[in-house]
């Protein structure tokens, strides 16, 4: 990849290493030893708030959750606090904060109580690794795809002493079910991942995107069913509303949460919203080619097209959350286990023998294109075949609505012959 | 003061007798299992440590035997657990003071 | 291996990894010294980074803490709750005494034999390095563990099957 920052100035936002930099080098001088430090993570701090905390957590992810969710449905959304309702999730958050955090007397309160600050602290490690910029990323460690992976193992953890320490036989379902859930989708979404890095060559995150860059293609093109496990499982492991049978409120419910209120369920409530965020942003690194976008990024800022990406994605989270139906906990199960498993595995198989053909090409530049296009036919094909073998008969299930009379059940009294 | 291979290794050794004398010491057979996991645990962390540590010509086999050894521990772990299951199921029971059954 | 962050970092993870690991020994509730055991695994992650073990640190989290944790939460839950304390049985004491003693001599052995230590951080251990040696010098090895965990997964899946579903499979 060649380097495209060409000036290191103060004023070059392609780079916000840059601005910061300066800040900092001139506070030095003026400032007493160490003092610096301090500043230094408060610029941080405020920095990210704005960059990314405002506009993605609060705004995309509250809001406007709640707003395209409304508009799917055929209803409003919040539009009464502030302009257009921008207001909600301040109004929400100080309704949260003053309302009494409950403790059940049966409860085992320690557990209860360090369960929400074991669920937040991944949601921020996660973005460690994850890289907004050319030099933007924290700690560039040589597996950090690794690392993601490992640090979200985590939130289930937490989610399990929340529902078993609260003492109630509901939380303990979701409990339950959310560790079977997190057992058993690991499984295809580590062999999903393991078809792009097996592509690529690599477990770095930047790498993954200097991958991208250098052979001007998307993984999500030559590894397309591997995004669309990782979608599914990745909703599956956090609870997203298509596959919540963790907090499923007609089942049990609030699953997990029952217990839980004011800020230590408000908590639960953002960092879910954080660890989809997060999850966004991993596939836009691992699948949309992080913050380059084929030459624009010279002009652009790259950490505005990662965010957009993310965003994107997180729109993903979103529609499926405000059209699909819920499903039932066995038949989530079987279908991480008799679906998303072997077409993983199917799918490690080809792209095993793509990267072994590739490498007597001496990785040829032409050759990726013509993988994305096996690749994608393959996918379609596979699934298709393994749906049917499945026992899986679209002719046999109608799919427009047919009114009751043609189906030949209720004729009303005036056409009956 | 600096830590050394002697911090890494003790570390170790304590914790496989922690794990050791876990083992030794419960009656729930689950309890029996996690000591054996925190001795294998203390296994690997030696491993590593002498891999970083000592004079070797090719350091990377420590680490070859503690992804083996990772391995080895998650069949075990899902063996045993089944076998616990499977003996509650049969016996009502996971006290290991209570399996007596071979007890003439 | 200097400096003021390393020796903070050791000295830390030592103290939660072995208080982690005395609270799976003293904590009457099983549940709770299946959290401390989960505690005792990410300390030894961190020792793992430490060690400049990488890979095998995130290998450590994602099985032990993702995999290997749930599962033991899965016994405990699927055994019921008359048989979920974590008391001793009577041979403790004598086990205790061994894994003392055994401990005494662990330290004896190390604090008394001179070590010959290497300078800085050895070449050769980063993931890929760790794939290629696994892949050429150890793979039968590495093809055996497969076999492994698959034995594995179809005897755990034997073993916990209840009559019912037996039953159910002869007639079919």
């Amino acid at each position: 990849m060649t380097p495209f920052l060409v000036s290191d100035k103060w004023y070059d936002i392609r780079d916000l290493g840059n601005l910061s930099r300066a800040l900092l080098d001139a506070a030095d001088k003026i400032l007493p030893g160490g003092v610096v430090y301090v500043l230094a993570a408060l610029i941080g701090f405020v920095a990210s708030f704005l960059l990314f905390v405002l506009p993605s957590q609060l705004i995309i992810g509250v809001y406007g959750e709640r707003r395209i969710i409304g508009r799917m449905q055929s209803r409003l959304g919040p539009n009464r606090v502030g302009p257009f309702g921008l207001l909600q999730p301040i109004a929400d958050a100080i309704k949260l904060i003053q309302k009494e955090a409950l403790t059940p007397t049966q409860a085992d309160r320690v557990v209860m109580y360090i369960a929400p600050i074991i669920f937040v602290m991944p949601a921020v490690l996660l973005w460690a690794v994850i890289p907004f910029g050319e030099n933007m990323v924290i700690a560039d460690i040589p597996v950090s795809l690794m690392y993601f992976l490992a640090v979200s193992a985590l939130p289930v953890i937490a989610t399990f002493m929340a529902g078993w320490s609260s003492n109630n036989k509901y939380s303990l379902f979701g409990a339950m079910r959310i560790v079977s859930m997190a057992i058993s989708y690991e499984s295809p979404l580590v062999l999903a991942l393991l078809g792009a890095v097996v592509m690529s060559g690599t477990i770095s995150l930047s790498g993954m995107v200097a991958w991208a860059d250098q052979y001007t293609i998307w993984m999500v093109f030559v590894q397309p069913l591997a995004l669309v496990i990782y979608f599914i499982c990745v909703s599956a492991e956090l609870n997203r509303t298509p596959v919540d049978i963790a907090e499923a409120e007609s089942e049990i419910v609030a699953g997990y949460l029952t217990e839980y209120s004011g800020m230590k369920w408000g908590l639960f409530y953002g960092m879910d919203i954080g660890y989809a965020l997060a999850a966004s942003g991993f596939a836009a690194t691992v699948f949309l080619g992080g913050w380059t976008l084929f030459g624009l990024e010279k002009w652009v800022p790259g950490w505005m097209i990662f965010i957009g990406k993310t965003h994107l994605f997180y729109f993903l989270f979103i529609w499926t959350r405000g059209t699909l139906p819920r499903l039932r906990a066995d038949q989530l199960m079987a279908f991480a286990w008799k679906f998303l498993l072997p077409l993983g595995v199917f799918n490690l198989l080809i792209v095993s023998t793509e990267r072994m053909l590739w490498a007597e090409q001496d990785y040829a530049k032409g050759l990726i294109y013509v993988f994305a296009l096996v690749n994608i036919v393959l996918s379609v094909g596979l699934v298709y075949a393994w749906a049917r073998f499945n026992g899986y008969r679209p002719e046999r299930t109608p799919t427009r609505p047919r009114l009751v009379k043609q189906a030949g059940g209720y004729i009303p009294v005036g056409e009956r012959p | 003061m600096t830590p050394g291979i002697e911090h890494f290794l003790t570390v170790g050794a304590l914790l496989f007798c922690l794990g050791l004398a876990i083992a030794l010491s419960k009656r729930n057979a689950v309890g029996v299992l996690m000591g054996v996991e925190l001795m294998l645990n203390a296994v690997n962390l030696t491993l590593i440590t002498f891999s970083r540590f000592t004079v070797s010509p090719n350091p990377i086999a420590g680490h070859t035997f503690v992804v083996f050894v990772l391995t080895v521990a998650a069949a075990e772990a899902a063996v045993a657990l089944a076998l616990a299951v499977a003996v509650y199921r049969n016996r009502e029971t996971i006290d290991v003071d209570r399996l007596n059954l071979l007890r003439s | 291996m200097d400096g003021f962050g390393v020796s903070l970092a050791f000295w830390v993870l030592a103290a939660i990894t072995l208080v982690a690991a005395g609270g799976v020994m003293v904590s009457r509730n099983l549940l709770h010294a299946v959290l401390f055991l989960i505690l005792t695994f990410v300390g030894v992650a961190g020792f793992f980074v430490l060690l400049s073990a990488d890979f095998i640190a995130m290998a450590q989290v994602i099985i032990y803490v993702g995999a290997i944790a749930v599962l033991v939460l899965f016994a405990v839950l699927l055994t019921p709750r008359a048989s979920r304390d974590n008391g001793e049985t009577r041979w403790a004491l004598p086990g205790m005494l061994l894994a003392v003693c055994l401990a005494a001599i662990f330290l004896f052995v190390i604090h008394d034999t001179a070590w010959k230590t290497r300078d800085g951080v050895p070449q050769g251990l980063s993931a890929s390095d760790l794939g290629t040696a696994l892949l050429t010098t150890w793979v039968v090895p590495f093809e055996i563990a497969s076999v492994l965990l698959t034995a594995a997964l179809v005897g755990a899946i034997m073993l916990t099957r209840s009559p019912e579903e037996e039953a159910e499979d002869a007639l079919a």
